[in-house]
């Protein structure tokens, strides 16, 4: 492999995993209490509250129905506003936090429904708070699929990033439209392939390894 | 001097068919150091009455005082206090997956903000009152049914509670290791004087260690009391239901599907169903008929002897034939002995 190849692989991986990372890290610590929300604010649960979770799932619904590519420019004057541009790694991230909270919330209301609900109950029997029956409960039991679930995201998350590289965004998207498209260069082309499927795979083992881990059932 | 008193309560649950009608006015009264059974079929209202002690179902009406605490009155906060007082241990067992044994017997104890030390010097003598030394540091996956539900009481116990509530505690396990969570919830109760409840729909459950017992049907009870007399003398229909499956109410073979008759029909057979208990079930009350009346056969169709906490009791059918007048005169001795006597009837042997 040339080094000019290099020069063009390293930088667009360093802004691709940049992009994902830091979105993964804001959407996850919104989309985390809002999964939890649209779990226990659901009816039966232990923070019933019906017009709350109805707002919050529609709300959801509407985001998670927009496709990306679609959300990414429609959403530009909000960009603008947040962080000065539209154009750019930083400005990708808006549109892939927005995108990846309402998904995280969903993944994160599924693995809670998982928790067996005799579980919640017992608590419930040994004068356990709302707030120690998400902590001690609801969270470690279903930390292992919370995982399981979140690598998902990430996956999706590498995938939008490259649609984000496509309207300016740098990183592997970017690299792969400009020069193995645009110009014609094959190879740049095939080299950004095999790092987003090499990346894509390691982070589904690493997600995998995690999961397995914190399983004890 | 009763520890849960029950008054009036109902239960209504919403529902897509309109509203279900659990329980309809139950009034149930529990002393101090009881264990005190509550029996009846799936569906009957019983784990909705044993989750209205512990307010996990709040009633629609009615009021639950528990140790002088009337529970339908008490805050949020209040609740999760008094909860701390009643333990409760559940069928499917109801541990963390992801917690070992002894951070799951230490659950109530971080949940009431104890220091570590404190948690271990109370979680470690549970871990022996139960048996588990050993197993500490495994997970639930890795334990037996019967170990689960030791768990299960350890962690109901860590908090020091003064109630036990059990909801179908051995439903789940085979009928050995069911015998040993009995003996020791039993145990339990007599070293601790915790005072327990139990719900279930088996009655060798309430036979084994049940002082007292409700038997419960659509949202109502429709019989109490201990479980001696409960056993030796059902009055419902649904009782006698339950009791049948210690001791069978069915005729024997030869004698089913016959014409019943309240009348003396020539030739047939005399059917008596007899109940002895305690003193009277060693009495030799048979062999005195037969060698008073030695003009009448009395054969045994049916018999089972069995106890309650110690208490003999006994049941059996026996057929008479003879002379008319001497089956009369037998059966007026014997309902003059010390045993219950109900006339099923006359009935022909089958062919």
């Amino acid at each position: 492999m040339s080094t000019g190849m290099l020069d063009l692989l390293l930088p667009a991986l360093g802004q691709t995993i940049y992009m994902v990372v830091v979105s993964m890290l804001i959407a996850t610590v919104i989309g985390v209490p809002l999964g939890i929300l649209l779990h226990t604010t659901g009816k039966g649960q232990i923070l019933e509250a019906p017009l709350l979770n109805k707002v919050l799932g529609t709300v959801v619904n509407i985001v998670r129905s927009i496709p990306f590519i679609i959300l990414m420019v429609a959403i530009i004057p909000f960009t603008r506003l947040l962080v000065g541009t539209a154009i750019g790694t930083t400005a990708a991230m808006v549109p892939l936090v927005i995108a990846a909270v309402p998904f995280i919330g969903r993944q994160v209301e599924t693995s809670l429904k998982e928790v067996p609900y005799g579980l919640v109950e017992a608590a419930e029997a040994m004068g356990a708070t709302p707030l120690q029956i998400i902590w001690r409960v609801l969270l470690p039991e279903s930390m292992s699929s919370i995982v399981a679930q979140l690598t998902t995201v990430i996956i999706n998350l590498v995938g939008e990033s490259a649609m984000a590289g496509a309207i300016g965004g740098g990183g592997l998207g970017d690299l792969a439209i400009r020069y193995g498209y645009q110009r014609f260069r094959p190879d740049v082309m095939l080299a950004t392939v095999v790092v987003l499927v090499v990346l894509v795979q390691l982070v589904q083992f690493g997600g995998n390894q995690l999961a397995k881990h914190l399983d004890k059932r | 001097m009763a520890l849960i008193t029950l008054s009036h309560i109902e239960k209504t649950y919403d529902s897509p068919q309109g509203p279900v009608h659990a329980l309809k006015g139950i009034d149930l009264t529990i002393d101090t150091g009881d264990i005190y059974g509550i029996i009846g079929l799936s569906g009957a209202g019983k784990s909705t009455l044993i989750r209205c002690i512990n307010l996990l179902e709040r009633p629609t009406a009615g009021k639950v005082i528990v140790d002088g605490q009337d529970m339908t009155a008490l805050s949020d906060k209040e609740l999760r206090a008094a909860r701390k007082n009643i333990g409760m241990i559940f069928q499917h067992f109801n541990l963390l997956s992801t917690a070992t044994v002894y951070d799951n017997i230490a659950f109530p104890l971080r949940l009431a903000h104890k220091s570590e030390k404190e948690v271990r010097a109370k979680v470690e003598p549970l871990l022996s009152l139960v048996g588990l030394e050993s197993k500490a540091r495994q997970y639930p996956s890795q334990l037996s049914g019967g170990q689960k539900q030791r768990v299960g009481i350890a962690r109901a116990l860590a908090s020091d509670p003064t109630v036990l509530l059990c909801d179908e505690a051995t439903s789940a396990l085979d009928p050995q290791t069911t015998r040993s969570i009995l003996d020791l919830i039993r145990s339990i109760n007599e070293k601790l004087q915790l005072t327990v409840i139990v719900i279930t729909h088996e009655m060798q459950v309430i036979k084994e260690i049940c002082d007292k017992v409700a038997v419960i049907e659509n949202g109502v009870i429709a019989e109490q009391g201990s479980v001696l007399d409960i056993i030796t003398n059902p009055q419902k229909p649904i009782t006698r239901e339950f009791i049948g499956s210690l001791i069978s109410n069915d005729l024997p073979a030869a004698f089913r599907g016959g014409e019943i008759s309240k009348e003396p029909v020539p030739g047939s057979y005399l059917l008596l169903r007899v109940t002895f208990v305690g003193e009277s079930a060693d009495d030799p009350v048979l062999a005195d008929t037969i060698k008073n009346f030695p003009e009448i056969d009395v054969s045994m169709l049916y018999g089972n002897l069995d106890q309650v906490h110690g208490i003999p009791f006994g049941r059996m059918i026996i057929g008479i034939t003879g002379p008319q007048d001497r089956i009369e005169a037998a059966m007026a001795y014997l309902q003059k002995q010390d045993i219950r006597l109900e006339v099923i009837g006359y009935v022909h042997r089958n062919a």
